[in-house]
């Protein structure tokens, strides 16, 4: 018994050395933190302006969130070689925001105080962006974010250039009621945007003369949907609307098919299916279902095929385009577009010259709605293809006004 | 009726599924007493190997024997995941027998690095494997489908069971394993170099998570995390079914899918979990040693 004692009285100390390290070395880079703490305003003297990319480099979410990384750091080297932004050269700040929320707070004040970043691009889930949306407006930054979410959020230190719910999910809702059927199961991952938006959802199909014939969630990374299919075989749906995000797909997708489910018996809409997520899933279970977005490779408009020609050279060949991606690169062009309108690095300067800024983006002009800090869209229905891209199905002819707490919409009310 | 047979089914195919999760793991932590964070990772490389293969054949080889690629690809992630794990019982494991937060600590470092390794080699996003095309599609009776790869999934894990019980049982080799599992000091004062017995043990568990990565390529995403969703239902079964019981670790599979299943039918998915944790915790207040647990006569 001694013996066992002395083990683990040795781990102990050991456990508290290293504690009490970690601990020293916390501090030591908090109080750096701090000395940044007054002067937040961007650091614009010399010929640079440096701004920050924060993305999960590592981590579940890097799957995703490399591709961001990648467009934002090619739209900064095309400016760059057209001469900059109101004269100087824009120096990207690379940070890893570790698919970890608190990181993700960490490493935005970090770019802000320390680095005295003009702007941050970054973020991918709704919980990275609530972790640093009250970084930003403590420091009076200004957060690029580049991905479709729940809407119900405009913070006046975010800029959104990804879709908010009326600008995706509605427009895709009445589309399938007068196309593909009035019964819809509702599949989520269990976390914040998939319960938001299948809460709109219920709401709309009410008004709209849908039904629900389910709404089911499983967890983050859930990769055996046995029981869920054998639920959605009792309830007999015509359509599943489907906001599961990463892995999960993949199985669910796999699984379905094995179920003897194809999209001839029930047509299944994604909102997190992009050209990426198609290649790590595999084409042949996908053909025949869709996707709702605001872009797709196959966009048919000039700074499109620039757009993916300039990102396969810089990337590889292998490499595809998709929505989150093409928002990410517009962010840069709307963000330096800006501060030439305001002739300033400042924050509110920007966002105040912000408003009614447009930009020919590969997916069709984008503009900036000065009241929200959204960007109006055009929202598109694809069709996947067998050769892994999207067959343009609908689209809503004009760029969409975004509307983020749905105030446009009698049957939202009272939903927020 | 049809459901009640599908989520019968189901139930016995999530537990095949688990089990061939947890078998590795009944040896390297149930056996072995090693607390591998890693073991998800060999999973990891089963699949990856899963995928290498298939990308092998369909250059190399005729289309015609593509097919076949998942037949290679068996025994290739077997051999890897029992490389990988020969490779960190040598150089990591070995120094941490009686040190286990040590090992803890460290074989998570290792399954960091693993991990970050994959997605340097094959790039961050998914990879996707096609499933061969003998097992699409599924046996229908009664109006309730079976999936031939939920059929071919039970099969492994019945042969992956059976072959090593017979090792442990009827090779000298597995009764050397045994016999050092149960009292190593007096094993090895009989002769049995236990370094070896160690060694070969540990690849032998890892080869089997090699083996169940590369059957989860046909049900479940290949990515660089997917090791992450399984280790933790791995270390459920193996605790819950005895450490250092083979036959509790099937009973802990086996009823772990069936309640698993028949609670996410009768709730969701994510109270199901709850649901499941939460049986097994009260469980192990009335029975701490698991449902079967070898009895040794070795002084603890």
């Amino acid at each position: 018994m001694t013996g066992i004692k002395k083990f683990w009285g040795r781990q102990t100390i050991i456990a508290a050395v290293s504690a009490a390290a970690l601990a020293l070395s916390g501090c030591a880079a908090s109080s750096a933190l701090n000395e940044g703490e007054e002067k937040p305003a961007a650091d614009t003297g010399g010929d640079t302006v440096k701004v920050g990319v924060l993305h999960s480099l590592s981590g579940t979410m890097a799957i995703s969130e490399v591709s961001l990384r990648d467009a934002e750091l090619m739209a900064i080297e095309e400016i760059n070689a057209d001469g900059g932004v109101l004269g100087k050269q824009i120096e990207p700040i690379v940070e890893d925001g570790a698919s970890d929320w608190p990181t993700f707070a960490e490493k935005a004040k970090k770019l802000l105080q320390k680095d005295e970043a003009a702007a941050v691009f970054g973020g991918w889930t709704s919980a990275s962006r609530k972790a640093m949306l009250p970084v930003f407006e403590q420091n009076n930054g200004l957060l690029w974010y580049p991905v479709q979410y729940e809407g119900m959020e405009s913070s006046p230190n975010i800029f959104y250039t990804g879709a908010t719910t009326n600008q995706q999910i509605v427009p895709s809702v009445t589309w399938l009621l007068e196309n593909k059927g009035k019964s819809f199961f509702l599949i989520g991952s269990d976390y914040v945007f998939p319960r938001t938006a299948n809460k709109e959802i219920k709401a709309q199909l009410e008004a709209e003369g849908g039904t629900l014939a389910g709404e089911e969630y499983t967890p983050l990374g859930h990769t055996d949907y046995s029981t869920l299919i054998s639920k959605i075989k009792e309830k007999k749906p015509e359509v599943i609307y489907n906001t599961l995000n990463g892995d999960s797909n993949v199985a669910f997708f796999k699984q379905l098919k094995d179920a003897g489910i194809t999209a001839d018996d029930i047509t299944v809409l994604s909102v997190s299916i992009a050209e990426e997520e198609i290649r790590g899933i595999g084409t042949d279970i996908l053909t025949g279902h869709y996707a709702a977005w605001n872009y797709f490779q196959t966009t048919d408009t000039p700074e499109n095929e620039k757009f993916v020609a300039s990102y396969k050279e810089a990337y590889g060949d292998d490499r595809v385009t998709g929505d989150p991606i093409e928002a990410a690169y517009n962010a840069v062009y709307l963000w330096a577009a800006a501060v030439e309108k305001a002739g300033s690095f400042e924050v509110d300067a920007v966002k105040a010259a912000a408003g009614g800024i447009e930009f020919k983006a590969p997916g069709g002009t984008v503009t900036i709605d000065g009241d929200n800090q959204h960007t109006y869209k055009t929202a598109r229905i694809g069709e996947i293809q067998a050769d892994g891209q999207f067959k343009e199905v609908w689209n809503s002819g004009e760029p969409v006004k975004p509307d983020p707490y749905l105030e446009t919409y009698p049957w939202a009310e009272g939903l927020n | 009726m049809a459901v009640v047979f599908t989520q019968l089914f189901n139930g016995i195919s999530l537990g095949s599924i688990l089990l061939l999760i947890a078998l590795g793991l009944a040896i390297t932590f149930g056996l072995m007493n090693v607390i591998n964070m890693a073991h998800g990772e060999f999973i990891m490389a089963g699949a990856y190997t899963t995928y290498v293969v298939q990308q092998a054949f369909s250059h190399y080889v005729p289309a015609a024997l593509f097919d076949y690629y998942y037949i290679a690809a068996i025994p290739l992630s077997f051999l890897i995941g029992a490389l990988l794990g020969f490779i960190l019982e040598k150089t990591l494991i070995r120094f941490l027998y009686h040190r286990p937060l040590d090992s803890l600590l460290a074989t998570w470092g290792v399954s960091l690095i693993l991990q970050q390794a994959a997605r340097s080699i094959f790039g961050a996003p998914n990879v996707a494997v096609t499933a061969p095309s003998w097992l699409d599609g599924g046996l229908t009776i009664a109006g309730a489908v079976f999936p031939y790869k939920r059929l071919f999934i039970i099969a492994l894990a019945a042969v992956c069971m059976i072959a090593l019980y017979l090792y442990l049982d009827k090779t000298a080799a597995g009764r050397k394993m045994r016999a050092v599992t149960l009292n190593r000091s007096m094993a090895s004062s009989l002769g049995v170099s236990t370094k070896k017995v160690d060694a070969a043990a540990f690849a032998i568990g890892s080869g089997l998570a090699g083996i169940a990565g590369c059957a989860l390529t046909i049900l479940g995403p290949i990515g660089s995390t997917i090791g992450m969703y399984y280790i933790v239902d791995a270390f459920m079964i193996v605790i819950l079914g005895g450490i250092g019981s083979l036959v509790g670790t099937v009973f802990g599979a086996l009823s772990i899918g069936m309640l698993g299943t028949v609670a996410e039918f009768w709730t969701g998915a994510s109270m199901a979990k709850v649901i499941v944790f939460a049986a097994i915790i009260a469980f192990l207040q009335f029975k701490p040693a698991g449902l079967l647990s070898a009895r040794t006569r070795s002084l603890e």
